[in-house]
Parts: C-alpha cells; sequence; structure tokens
C-alpha cells in the first residue's frame, strides 16, 4: 500500500517535473503542460496510472478550494460588492442563457426535457481551476476581462448549490440514493446560515489571536498547519451543511483579505495550492477517455467542439452587453467557453440521481475533458491571433487597470527602531508603504496606525511577491539581523530586479555583504548617528556650524571613497586580501585615523581662502571672497 | 518709537573673517539691534521659513550684511531671499507683509577691493549700487525702502585694531541714528554710501 502510494507520488511528480517545463519552453503554459503530463502517464498512452485516476482527482479537487481561499485573500469585501453587478448580472445571466441554449439543442438531439435540462446547466458550468490559473500565469487577473471572468467563476460556484437542489426534481427515475433527503428545508436554510455566520466569525475575531499566540512559539510550522487547518476545517464545515467548500473558503478569504496575516496565509497554502492543482490537471488529463473518442471521434468532437462554440456566443453577446471592449470580450468568451470540473460533480450526481443513466453520462465526461485540454489552446489561439487582430481594428487594449490593491511603492521589511525612521519620513511625504515583521507587537501597532502590514519572514520570497515586490519601487532592509538581512537581499534581487534594494548594515564587513549580494545601498546603522556626534563635538569646541558640516562633510567623502576601495576589492574576488584587510580590523582603523592626519587632511577653503588674493589686493579690487585669512583649525 | 533693527548676518567661515565678523559684533553691542547668523543657524540650507518671516515682521530695518562674493551675496543669503521672500507673502497677489509700514531695507558690505576700484573704468566696472541694484529692486518690489548700503572697502589690507576701530564706530552710530530715526532718508536713499553725513543736523 505505502509502496503504491510513493509509485503513485513519483509517477505524478515526474510528469508534472518534466511536463510543465516542456510545455513551458514550447509556449503552451503550465495548465496544458500539466494535462499533456496526465496525457501520457494515462491509459491510453504509457498507462503508467489507471482506475484510481479519479480517487486522484477527487484529493486534488482540493487544489481548486485553495486557489479560491487566496483568490479570496486577494479580494477586499468592499471590492467584491463593488464587483456584485458583474457577479449577478454577468454570471447570472450565462448560467441561465448557457443551460438555456445547450438544452434547447438537447431537445433539437431527440433528449428529453428534464434530462436536456440537466445536461444544459451542467455544461453551463466553466473551470475555475483552469480559467484562474491560466489568467494569474499570465497576469491577465487584474484586466478588465479578467475580472469579468472572475465574476462568471463565482456566480458558476454559487449557482452549483441551487443547480444541485434543483437535479431531485429533475429525476425520471427513482434516485439511486440520496444523502440528506430527510433534512427540511428550513433546517437547511438555519445550518446554512450558521456555517456563514461561523466562517465570518472565524474569519474576524478567531485567526488574528491564534496567530498571535503561534508567533509567540516561533515555530514556522505551526503557522503552515493552522493555515491548512483553517482551510480544510471550513471546507468540511461547508460540506456537512452541503455547500460548496471553494466558497466557504473563498468566503474566509475576503474575511481575511484585510488582515495584516494575509501574506503569510498566502505564503503558506500557495505551494499546496500549486501542488494540488497541478496534480488535478494531470488526472484531468489522464482521465480523457481516448477510447470511447476513438469509437466515435465525429460525435465527441462535434459534442464537444458546438458546446464550446454555443458558450462563446452566450459570453460573447453578454460581455458586449455589459460594457466590455473588444479584447476584454474575447478573453472572457474565449476563456470561459470550456466545460468545468464542476461537471464531472455534477454528472456523477445526475447519473445517481436518475435524471439520465451512466450510459448517457460517459461520451459527456469525454466532452468536459476534452474541452478542458482544449482551453490552453483556446488561450494561445485568443493571444496569437484574436488579440493582435481585436487590438488592431477596435478599441486600444488596455493595459492591466485597477484590482484588489493598489500598487505600493516602499515595502519596509523590518520595522523596528531603524525601519520606523525610514517609514516616518515616507509617511511624512504621503509614499504608501506595506512593512513587514516579525514581531507581533509591532504589527499590531502598526496596524493601528493604519499602515499596511503583514507578518511574516521577509526573506520568503512568496511573502516579498505578497507584499507587491513586483510592483514596488524600493525595499528598505531594515531589520537589525545580519544574518536576516543578508537573506532578504539575497531573496529579492533575482525575481524583482527592478527594484531597488536599500540594506542596514551593522558594520563595515557587513556592509560589503550586503553589497557584494546585490543591495543598491546600504548604510552602517551606527555611522550617521556617530558622524552626527562628531559634529556636535566639533561645535562643542567651539568651531561655527556651518564649518563642522563642512569639515565632516568632507571628512566623510574621504571615508566613502575608502569605503568604496575596500568593497571593489571585495568585489574583485580577491578574498585573499579583502579578509586580510578586514580581519586586521584594528590595523585598518589605525590606518584611517592615520589619513586623518590634518596634515595629509587638508582644510583649505579654496575660493574662499585668499592669501593669493591679498596680493592682487593691494593693486586693485579683488573680484571675490575677500576679508579673511586662514588661521590655523583651533 | 524707536526702529527694531534686523541684521541677517551671511557669512560661510566668519571665524576667519577679518571685517565682517567684527562688524557683527559692533552691531550687537547696539541696543534695539538683533544680530541673526545664519551660517550658524542653518548650516544645512534647511531655512525655517515661517520662523524668518516673523523675524521680518518684528522689525522695520532689515541690514543684510555679508562679504561681497563674485559681485554678491554667499549662498545661504540668496536662498533666504528665494525662500522667505514668498509670492503672496512679500511681493505679488496678497503679498502686503512687509509693505507700506515704513521699513528700511539696506546692505552691509565687506569687500577686498578699495572704492575707486568700484566706478566707472575702475578694476570692476561698476558702482557698488549698480552691483547691488537685484537688493534694491528686491526691496523695492517688497514695500521695503532701501537705502544706500554701508560697504568696508579694502578689507584685505585692513590689519590691526586701530585701522578697525573708526568703521566699527561708524556702523554703530549709523545703527543708532536708524533707530532712532536720526537719518535723513531721503539723502540716504539717494546717496551712493550709506554714511554719517546722512544724519539729520549734519553738516553738509
Amino acid at each position: 500500500m505505502t509502496d503504491s502510494v510513493l509509485v503513485q507520488a513519483v509517477i505524478y511528480l515526474a510528469a508534472a517535473v518534466i511536463g510543465v517545463p516542456l510545455a513551458k519552453r514550447a509556449g503552451l503554459g503550465a495548465v496544458l503542460g500539466y494535462l499533456i503530463a496526465g496525457v501520457v502517464i494515462g491509459p491510453f498512452v504509457l498507462g503508467l496510472v489507471g482506475g484510481e485516476g479519479h480517487h486522484v482527482m477527487h484529493f486534488a479537487e482540493f487544489g481548486v478550494v485553495m486557489m479560491l481561499f487566496l483568490v479570496g485573500l486577494e479580494l477586499r469585501p468592499a471590492l467584491l460588492w463593488q464587483m456584485r453587478r458583474r457577479i449577478f448580472g454577468l454570471g447570472g445571466l450565462q448560467v441561465v442563457a448557457s443551460a438555456a441554449v445547450l438544452a434547447g439543442v438537447a431537445l433539437a438531439l431527440g433528449v428529453a426535457a428534464k434530462p436536456a435540462l440537466a445536461t444544459g446547466l451542467i455544461l453551463a458550468m466553466s473551470s475555475t481551476a483552469i480559467v484562474l490559473s491560466t489568467l494569474a500565469e499570465k497576469k491577465l487577473l487584474a484586466s478588465s476581462g479578467g475580472q469579468g471572468s472572475f465574476s462568471v467563476l463565482l456566480f458558476q460556484d454559487i449557482a452549483v448549490i441551487p443547480i444541485l437542489a434543483l437535479f431531485p426534481v429533475l429525476a425520471v427515475a427513482a434516485p439511486a440514493a440520496s444523502a440528506d433527503a430527510g433534512r427540511p428545508g428550513w433546517l437547511q436554510g438555519l445550518l446554512v446560515l450558521g456555517a456563514v455566520i461561523a466562517v465570518v466569525g472565524v474569519g474576524r475575531y478567531l485567526v488574528r489571536p491564534v496567530f498571535r499566540v503561534l508567533s509567540r512559539t516561533g515555530l514556522r510550522e505551526t503557522f503552515t498547519a493552522f493555515a491548512l487547518l483553517l482551510v480544510v476545517g471550513i471546507a468540511l464545515l461547508m460540506t456537512l451543511v452541503d455547500l460548496s467548500p471553494a466558497l466557504g473558503t473563498f468566503l474566509a478569504g475576503v474575511m481575511l483579505a484585510d488582515s495584516e496575516y494575509r501574506h503569510e496565509l498566502e505564503g503558506d497554502i500557495e505551494p499546496f495550492k500549486g501542488l494540488l492543482l497541478g496534480l488535478f490537471f494531470i488526472s484531468v488529463g489522464a482521465q480523457i477517455d481516448f477510447g470511447l473518442i476513438a469509437d466515435d471521434p465525429v460525435t465527441i468532437a462535434g459534442l464537444t467542439l458546438g458546446t464550446m462554440a454555443v458558450k462563446l456566443g452566450v459570453l460573447y453577446a453578454l460581455a458586449r452587453l455589459f460594457g466590455f471592449d473588444r479584447p476584454a470580450r474575447w478573453l472572457i468568451a474565449l476563456g470561459l467557453c470550456q466545460v468545468g470540473e464542476f461537471a464531472f460533480v455534477l454528472l456523477s450526481v445526475a447519473t445517481s440521481g436518475g435524471i439520465f443513466d451512466a450510459g448517457f453520462a460517459a461520451p459527456l465526461v469525454a466532452v468536459v475533458a476534452l474541452s478542458m485540454g482544449l482551453t490552453p489552446v483556446a488561450f494561445i489561439v485568443l493571444e496569437r491571433v484574436v488579440l493582435p487582430w481585436a487590438t488592431k481594428d477596435g478599441a486600444p487594449a488596455r493595459p492591466a487597470d485597477e484590482i484588489a490593491h493598489a500598487d505600493v511603492p516602499v515595502v519596509i521589511a523590518g520595522y523596528g527602531r531603524f525601519g520606523q525612521v525610514v517609514g516616518r519620513i515616507l509617511r511624512a511625504n504621503r509614499v504608501p508603504m506595506t512593512i513587514l515583521d516579525l514581531d507581533p507587537e509591532i504589527v499590531e501597532f502598526v496596524v493601528r496606525l493604519d499602515i499596511k502590514v503583514h507578518y511574516g519572514d521577509a526573506s520568503r520570497v512568496e511573502l516579498l511577491h505578497a507584499a507587491g515586490c513586483a510592483r514596488a519601487k524600493v525595499l528598505v532592509v531594515a531589520v537589525d539581523d545580519h544574518a536576516q538581512a543578508l537573506a532578504i537581499v539575497h531573496a529579492a534581487r533575482e525575481p524583482f530586479p527592478h527594484l531597488q534594494v536599500l540594506a542596514r548594515a551593522k558594520d563595515r564587513p557587513t556592509y560589503y555583504e550586503l553589497l557584494h549580494a546585490g543591495a543598491h545601498f546600504a548604510m552602517r546603522e551606527t555611522f550617521v548617528s556617530a558622524y552626527e556626534t562628531g559634529i556636535a563635538a566639533l561645535r562643542s569646541l567651539g568651531a561655527r556650524a556651518y564649518t563642522a558640516e563642512r569639515r565632516a562633510a568632507r571628512w566623510r567623502r574621504h571615508e566613502e571613497r575608502e569605503l568604496a576601495e575596500l568593497a571593489a576589492l571585495r568585489a574583485s574576488g580577491d578574498e585573499e586580501a579583502y579578509w586580510d584587510r578586514t580581519r586586521r580590523a584594528l590595523d585598518e582603523a589605525e590606518r584611517l585615523m592615520r589619513d586623518e592626519d590634518p596634515v595629509v587632511f587638508a582644510h583649505r577653503d579654496g575660493a574662499w581662502d585668499n592669501e593669493s588674493l591679498r596680493v592682487d589686493a593691494d593693486a586693485r579690487g579683488a573680484p571675490t571672497a575677500a576679508d579673511e585669512a586662514p588661521p590655523p583649525l583651533a | 518709537m524707536a526702529r527694531r533693527i534686523l541684521i541677517l548676518f551671511a557669512h560661510p567661515v566668519a571665524e576667519r573673517s577679518r571685517v565682517g565678523w567684527r562688524l557683527a559684533e559692533a552691531a550687537a553691542e547696539v541696543e534695539g539691534v538683533t544680530v541673526h547668523d545664519l551660517y550658524e543657524r542653518y548650516p544645512r540650507f534647511d531655512l525655517d521659513v515661517p520662523r524668518e518671516q516673523a523675524l521680518l515682521t518684528s522689525h522695520d530695518v532689515i541690514v543684510w550684511q555679508h562679504p561681497f562674493y563674485w559681485y554678491s551675496v554667499p549662498a545661504l543669503l540668496k536662498e533666504w531671499a528665494d525662500l522667505v521672500l514668498e509670492h503672496g507673502w512679500a511681493y505679488g497677489d496678497g503679498g502686503d507683509a512687509l509693505r507700506d509700514q515704513g521699513k528700511l531695507a539696506l546692505s552691509c558690505v565687506t569687500t577686498g577691493g578699495p572704492a575707486s576700484a568700484y566706478q566707472p573704468g575702475g578694476y570692476n566696472r561698476f558702482t557698488m549700487r549698480q552691483l547691488l541694484s537685484p537688493w534694491d529692486q528686491t526691496a523695492h518690489l517688497c514695500g521695503l525702502r532701501y537705502l544706500a548700503p554701508f560697504v568696508v572697502h579694502g578689507s584685505l589690507r585692513l590689519a590691526g585694531a586701530e585701522d578697525l576701530a573708526p568703521h566699527l564706530a561708524r556702523y554703530q552710530r549709523l545703527l543708532a541714528a536708524l533707530r532712532d530715526d536720526e537719518v535723513d532718508l531721503d539723502a540716504a536713499a539717494g546717496a551712493e554710501y550709506l554714511d554719517l553725513t546722512h544724519l539729520r543736523g549734519a553738516a553738509a
């Protein structure tokens, strides 16, 4: 048993590891890569996986649940409210109109009324899994077409509940099994209401204190465990009251979208979601019954393309009705014209509910799987053919516009004594910023100041992503632990080449290391305060303020030149010479002090020193500064 | 009522100055005179504009005292004029903060060259008043009456205390006269240099 699980795991993982990079290289996108990998390991090519594919798919469907949780995290309640017209208008009409037309076609093909209606409703569903992950991969989620697509998918998620409720009415034969037929309507309503209140309550009032307690333990894995517990728990609760688990976790996500722990949750769930969704796509690929298709290729192909054509037409007309521009209309229509994973669930319910028999369902399963397999192809057609044409003689392509969160130009990692000064200067200049910190108390006080703050370890690339580093201009690394600072700089440089990284260094060696790691600017944390104290000392000795400033500034220029020379030595890769110099830090300090000897470190003031003018002045008027002689420095 | 006098002293290396610093010290001894040492107060050029404007409103005579660098003022005094004499405050629409209150302005300048260098045909070709005309016009635009400058020429050759003493005394006397309204303003406004001859009742 264990062996077979391990074997299965190796097959699926290997398929993903080999298939996805190949597909990406061929420009086909990750989703198609997974699907092809699934076909290859499936019963009709290599035969590495067989009947258990169904169970794998069922398990992997949880990836969709996680994905909707993550989508919810991106959507603040206010934004969701703004989208209500599209969700219920565009989404609602899409389900009704697609179902009606498809049912009409089924009727015309000789199907009885009730099964025809059920078929229409089932085929009206689109694939949340494929469409959302493709949109995210192509960074189209934020575009108006992306948002329209999302609205439709969200409505379909909601619509599954009434559709499931409707199916018993459509049954022509006696239902084979009925799980909860005994539950009266009012009780069901009450349970649903209770579950929704429970989800909102957990999101609002429970997550924060639990995270606070967990963060005190300092164990990262307890965070991951809690994040998983949250998602799985809500999914379970939803299943118990016959609601869509995806919808429940989506709601929980929305509740947590404003929370400072949002990025931490994203970072924890993201890898699981990615793996499970990949697994899901592979199992869809493995499920495509090529035997059935081979038996009657014309019928299956006709049904598949016909279904997609009907949905495409309905979606395009509705998108036009709702005022989307041409590129957005095509994105919505081509993107959503497949039949989605919900159809697998609905088909099995419809079969067991006696609406139609297994023989009627089998070709439909093939149609669903094939249409999902064709979706990445549809996206390729959209990108390479339709969009260039649609944008050429129509409305100009709109750049990705506003979605869930506005871009924040500055991310500050570490909001202790150092980060706070940086942050206050930015805040005084109305520069929005996102703050990352690992201290729950700091996180809480910053929240009260109404600044975006996220609990988490900034050396994790996912957290940097979640904090918006892809769009930010500046990352300030202000943590006090040097190893941590170095890890953040390392984590940030490669994925975000445009990002200016400003780092806090402890001393000279750490300064060099940070620059070496790719920081654009580094500042020794005590340098400026010591520098200011040096100026204050000169002033206490009686130096004029401006003179003290200029002397210190001149010394600083000299100091920074030294620093740059050593940094160059470090960068040149001459480790020997560099370490030799840093190891002898005291010698270095002595050498530096020697260089500052006033004899070496001359203090002439150029034009303001006018001994030379004095000679001239006897004969005629001197044009420049003219009334002082340089006495020795006090 | 006695006029209150504000000396805006601008010298980047006052500790090395031969004349400017001494003049400022001497001025500070005169009652009713505020010496405002700009470079000491704003070594980073971070002028506190509201504070500077308040100083202007609370004084009746503004003296710009500075060495004559490239026929002009040291950088900080220019910065002061740029930022403090704001549009809408000192001039332009609604810029009446200093206007029509009988306020006076003058320059107190130290130069290395002798007086003979500052005239047509001289080494510097222009007179002091010509070279200072931007400040004349600045005062005029802000509704201040600009008087002839108080100038100490040839400062590079002023060596000992005995050379400097007459200049310091003259400066103190003129400041006291401005305070006590003993200066013939019409004469002082039209002259080439502000001098003791402009005291009311002085022999012409």
